[in-house]
């Protein structure tokens, strides 16, 4: 299972790249083995206000829907249309080409609240047993 | 989120197997089953375009036999038994009293007073205890033997082919819904052509010491030819588009068969009584409540089983399976649609509306997407000419 060292992590197992005060965010490795294929993404809009912890869109696999949940407060600059076409990409990349959306951040301070690789690593564990 | 494992659930003569396939193991009716090896999609594309391999051991088994066995399932089941030929099979079920549906079976008649009944692992106990009651007084035996069974299916277009190279069976007169004692590589097996995917396909029932080669011998013979093995997720999509339906989903007991749009299976004349007869012949006279429908998303939101049906914005049924469809590229779902709003919605098709003009909806987690009735199965393969 891939928890990339330089990403930080949601409880609710989404990713979050920073730079510039920009976040990319995606799903996890786990979570999308977890979904299985992903059929559907509902990502918030470009120029929606989003707020950290809120169900902001939801990922439709075969089998199950999960909610997505903001990482950050902010506002959605972009939203991965590529992924709109071809839904597959979240499985066979899901931190790369299948990344969702990106938020221009409310601060420029790190978001409070998100996980370390480390951290998150250990919660995927437990939540195996 | 992957659910806990539990200790207690049963282990097919091949989940060693899958275990080293680096399967996503599921529980499904008590059993530790596969729901996919890789990605479901594409063993789900397989079978419509090669095939797949598919491990059915939950299955339930049952056998009966003796001198009465065909009276005893002329009056245990809804269909005539005793008119199915030695060497065929017969798509069946089993009702209470009041007509609901106990569980859907195949009867595979193996000899003149021995048959093979295969019941959903769901169900197979309360199947085999309500055989058994039934049979009571006549010259007939049930046994559950669910345990001393393995059941392989390869289903899809390249399974007669593949499957060739590893039988003498003459493949081309095994015709569907039959079935015969045969070899498959070497080993002794119950060959059948059966299956739910909407695939030509063969069913292979054996002993479960000679699982593990038969189900390699498989996967060997088919790997030029594009099979690999393929989990639950894939086999309930492809049941979906093949308008074929789950107990628990599209039948249950509180649905008779009529319901389900399966009364052809109900023989109301034959010979022998029948338990549920009497209620079932009342319902055939009557006008359904109730239809079972397919309806195809105009949305990319995926409907899910429970999710309401709307008509005009108001609640007129309910889904019973709902999917992606990987073959046809959009959600598809099975649901059961009040008659009149079944009646209304068939009438817009009629009339070049398939979405009702707009009217007919499934509430998707508090939205109303729109959707089309579409004739079953959503999938159909074409014959070979």
């Amino acid at each position: 299972m891939s928890v990339p060292e330089e990403l930080y992590y949601t409880a609710e197992h989404e990713w979050v790249a920073i730079s510039d005060s920009v976040a990319r965010v995606g799903i996890t490795d786990y979570a999308q083995r977890a979904l299985g294929d992903v059929v559907f993404v509902s990502a918030p809009s470009a120029g929606s206000r989003v707020t950290a912890g809120d169900p902001c869109g939801e990922v439709e696999s075969t089998k199950s829907v999960s909610d997505l949940y903001c990482p950050a407060d902010g506002e959605v600059t972009e939203v991965n249309l590529e992924v709109d076409d071809d839904p597959g990409l979240v499985n066979s990349d899901p931190y790369g080409a299948g990344w969702l959306f990106k938020i221009k951040l409310d601060s420029d301070d790190q978001p409070p609240g998100l996980l370390s690789a480390a951290e998150y690593a250990a919660l995927i564990q437990d939540e195996e047993q | 989120m992957p659910e806990p494992r539990s200790e207690a659930l049963a282990r097919t003569p091949l989940s060693a197997v899958h275990e080293s396939l680096g399967a996503t193991m599921t529980d499904f009716a008590g059993w530790q089953m596969p729901l996919r090896y890789r990605s479901e999609t594409a063993e789900h594309n397989a079978v419509r375009t090669a095939a797949g391999l598919f491990d059915l051991s939950h299955m339930g088994e049952l056998r009966v036999t003796g001198d009465e066995a065909s009276a005893a399932l002329d009056y245990a089941l809804v269909s005539d038994i005793s008119a199915i030929r030695p060497g065929r099979a017969k798509y069946t079920m089993i009702v209470a009293e009041d007509g609901g549906v106990i569980d859907d079976l195949i009867v595979y008649r193996l000899e003149d007073q021995d048959f093979l009944v295969v019941a959903n692992a769901s169900n197979a106990v309360t199947v085999a205890t309500e055989l058994a009651k039934r049979a009571d007084g006549r010259a007939a035996q049930v046994q559950d033997r669910t345990s001393d069974y393995a059941l392989i299916a390869i289903q899809g277009p390249r399974s007669a082919a593949i499957l060739s190279a590893l039988t003498d069976a003459n493949l081309g007169e095994l015709r569907y819904y039959a079935g015969y004692p045969s070899e498959v590589a070497g080993r002794p097996v119950l060959l059948a052509r059966t299956g739910y995917t909407g695939e030509d396909g063969f069913e292979i029932f054996t002993d479960p010491q000679h699982a593990p080669e038969l189900w390699s011998a498989l996967t060997q013979a088919g790997q030029a030819d594009g099979l690999i093995p393929a989990g639950l997720a894939a086999r309930d999509s492809l049941r979906l588009e093949a308008g074929m339906p789950l107990y628990g989903n599209e039948l249950d007991r509180q649905l008779t068969p009529y319901d389900a749009g399966l009364g052809r299976v109900v023989k109301l004349d034959k010979a022998s009584d029948f338990v549920g007869r009497a209620a079932l012949a009342d319902r055939a006279g009557q006008p359904s409540q109730r239809v079972l429908v397919g309806l195809t998303g105009l949305t990319r939101r995926v409907p899910r089983h429970g999710y309401e049906v709307l008509w005009d914005g108001a609640p007129a049924g309910t889904v019973t399976s709902g999917g992606h469809s990987p073959t046809l590229g959009k959600p598809i779902a099975m649901a059961y649609l009040r008659a009149d709003a079944a009646k209304l919605a068939t009438d817009a098709l009629e009339a070049g509306q398939p979405d009702g003009n707009g009217r007919l909806a499934i509430d998707i987690r508090g939205s109303a997407e729109p959707v089309a009735l579409t004739p079953l199965p959503f999938y159909r393969r074409h014959e070979k000419g």
